[in-house]
């Protein structure tokens, strides 16, 4: 077989026996340095969601909360068909703006990691898409609204154009304006973790594709992309939470039009429902993990850090 | 003697900017031959091979395969398949599955690439492994699956980046017998870029030796190595010594020294050093104007009258083992 078969069982049985009390102190020395991040996991992490749970099965009148194992918020939850409608919104702008965010984040960094051949230009351009988060969020959501606008720019740009008549009304306050915003802010957490394993590509292996014949397409999508798959998997993962988990874009950006989970969550809070609004985190919560699950199944990104 | 698959390079230039990498090289390998393309780094041997594969682009000059110029053509049209460096197996495909890769993409049935691909396997051996991935192989096996790769285009001129520069001093010394061995069962051209004279000497029919963008020279093995044209070369090869003398500056092989009594040699000099190396003992002198020689001699004709470092020593040769280099 193999050297390294042959190789393994020796260093495995050379590591696993040294003498039992450095062994112990070594165990000893693990624990305590991951102590603090264990603590900072459980105070911050842990212990807010289990708040969360809880608080989900409490009870509520018109002017009060009460400790209590009930399942009327989740019963009203699954009864509700607006609970229905709002996860599909939800679930509708995470794979839209997915969808975007994906072929747009996939072509940035396979521009710069493939087609800029110097370090420094790379280095450049790849500062210059971070540039934007300078700014807040909010700054950047809202700086569309006037852009967008009923007399806006790009409204008033197509009509001095002649390509319309009237002001297009569904550019502003619409699932367009929300996915527009959405695309714009989260891309680049696409285009980073893609961009990162584009590097790690070894260039001769494109060489070797024209090699055997391959044509550009073919090597983009029997070579790169699949060599790229944890960085689109790991992509994939940040922009679809950060977009089940908004409320403010959707807020903003539909003018108060449409809602999805997050908004359901904050006009709880906002009336003091904490109970009602904790089944719905909850929820989300389950759904967003499941998600991440079905992601995981197609690659094992443990394997690829 | 010319035959349809010879390979031609006619004044093949590469220009970086400025750099010249290779300089209006001329060259003929025939057909079925191991060419050995030999240079330190920096050479132009690698960009020379590149071009040859299409993954540089040729300032200026041609290539000609069977009578056509190839030097425009996409790498895969032009007859030759390469062997990288780090073998560049697509990690992400089994050992049958990077094998069947060219095929796959020509758009030959599943069937068909699949029987191909274990037909190539076999010639090197790797029929066991064709299910692993390339990270779960060592470095000898994954050059097997790399040259399977590369053979199932069916090239006529296999094209190999310091194949051998990757593996461990043993694994090169058997692999590159084994190259030797596919390269007669084939009976196509291989050429071999590598910076290690004993593996040009070992493989090679006929070696190619650049220097500094240009061909130093070139000729069948032996002939190289028996008359080295320049200093480089001699230098290069190894086992010569480059001797100025005032008739001139001259090659000779370390083994072709005798020692002699100080008086009435052709050089005289101090020993510097003794190196025992089993079978033979290589002697340093320092002689006329500074210059070092070295001698190897035979562990018999030396243990048969020892010297030592520091002891006057007489150096001679037999006329015809000089070879007067060209300035």
């Amino acid at each position: 077989m193999t050297d390294q078969t042959l190789a393994s069982p020796d260093t495995a049985t050379a590591l696993s026996t040294p003498p039992a009390k450095a062994g112990q102190s070594r165990h000893l020395t693990g624990w305590l340095l991951a102590t603090p991040l264990v603590l900072i996991l459980a105070a911050f992490l842990v212990l807010p969601i289990l708040m969360i749970g809880v608080v989900s099965f409490w009870g509520t009148t018109e002017f009060s909360i009460y400790p209590a194992f009930q399942l009327d918020n989740y019963a009203f939850l699954f009864g509700s068909d607006v609970t229905y409608r709002v996860f599909f919104n939800t679930v509708k702008y995470a794979v839209i703006t997915w969808i975007f965010t994906l072929l747009i984040g996939f072509t940035v960094a396979y521009f710069l990691a493939f087609h800029v051949r110097s370090l420094n230009w790379q280095i450049a351009l790849f500062l210059l898409c971070t540039i934007p988060f300078w700014t807040s969020n909010i700054i950047r959501m809202i700086s569309w609204i006037p852009f967008l606008g009923r007399n806006g720019l790009a409204n008033s740009t197509l009509m001095s154009w002649g390509v319309i008549d009237a002001p297009l009304e569904w550019l502003l306050f619409s699932d367009f304006s929300v996915i527009l915003a959405f695309v714009h802010l989260y891309t680049l957490f696409m285009v980073v973790p893609i961009f990162n394993t584009m590097m790690r590509i070894d260039r001769s292996l494109l060489e070797a594709a024209a090699d055997a014949g391959a044509t550009g397409w073919q090597t983009l999508w029997h070579v790169i992309v699949p060599l790229t798959k944890p960085g689109i998997m790991i992509g994939s993962i940040f922009v679809i939470t950060l977009v089940m988990g908004d409320f403010i874009t959707v807020r903003f950006m539909s003018g108060s039009q449409s809602a999805n989970v997050g908004r359901l969550i904050s006009n709880d809070i906002a009336l003091l429902q904490y109970p009602s609004a904790s089944a719905t985190a909850v929820i989300l919560l389950i759904t967003v993990l499941m998600v991440i699950g079905i992601l995981l199944r197609f690659v094992d990104i443990l394997k690829e850090l | 003697m010319r035959s349809e698959l010879d390979l031609e390079l006619v004044s093949l230039t590469k220009r970086y900017g400025d750099t010249v990498a290779v300089d209006a090289i001329t060259h003929l390998f025939h057909a079925g031959t191991y060419a050995c393309l030999l240079g330190p780094s920096g050479c132009g041997k690698s960009s020379t091979l590149r071009m040859i594969a299409g993954h540089e682009s040729v300032t200026d000059g041609a290539i000609l395969l069977g009578g056509r110029d190839i030097s425009r053509l996409q790498p895969a049209l032009r007859g030759t398949a390469m062997m990288f460096q780090s073998y560049a197996l697509f990690p992400h495909l089994t050992v049958a599955e990077n094998v069947a890769f060219g095929p796959r993409m020509r758009g030959v049935d599943a069937k068909t690439r699949a029987r191909r691909a274990a037909e190539m396997l076999d010639l090197v051996e790797m029929t066991a492994l064709s299910d692993r991935l390339p990270a779960q192989l060592s470095g000898g096996q994954q050059q097997r699956v790399a040259l399977a790769r590369a053979l199932i285009t069916e090239p006529q001129i296999l094209l190999l980046d310091e194949p051998l520069s990757a593996l461990d001093p043993f694994l090169r010394v058997r692999m590159r017998a084994e190259l030797r061995k596919l390269q007669r069962k084939l009976q196509i051209t291989f050429i071999h870029v590598t910076h290690g004279q004993d593996e040009a000497l070992a493989l090679a029919d006929e070696i190619v030796v650049m220097n500094d963008a240009k061909i130093e020279q070139a000729g069948p093995t032996r002939d190289v190595f028996e008359a080295p044209a320049t200093a480089f070369v001699a230098r290069f090869l190894g086992s010569h010594n480059v001797i100025a003398l005032p008739q001139g500056q001259i090659a000779i092989r370390a083994d072709e020294l005798r020692l002699r009594p100080a008086e009435g040699a052709r050089l005289q000099g101090r020993i510097t050093a003794v190196e025992y190396q089993g079978t033979h003992v290589a002697l340093t002198a320092s002689v006329a104007g500074n210059q070092d020689v070295t001698a190897l001699l035979t562990d018999k004709d030396f243990f048969g009258a020892p010297k030592d470092v520091g002891e006057a020593v007489g150096l001679d040769w037999d006329a015809r083992a000089a070879r007067a280099l060209e300035a």
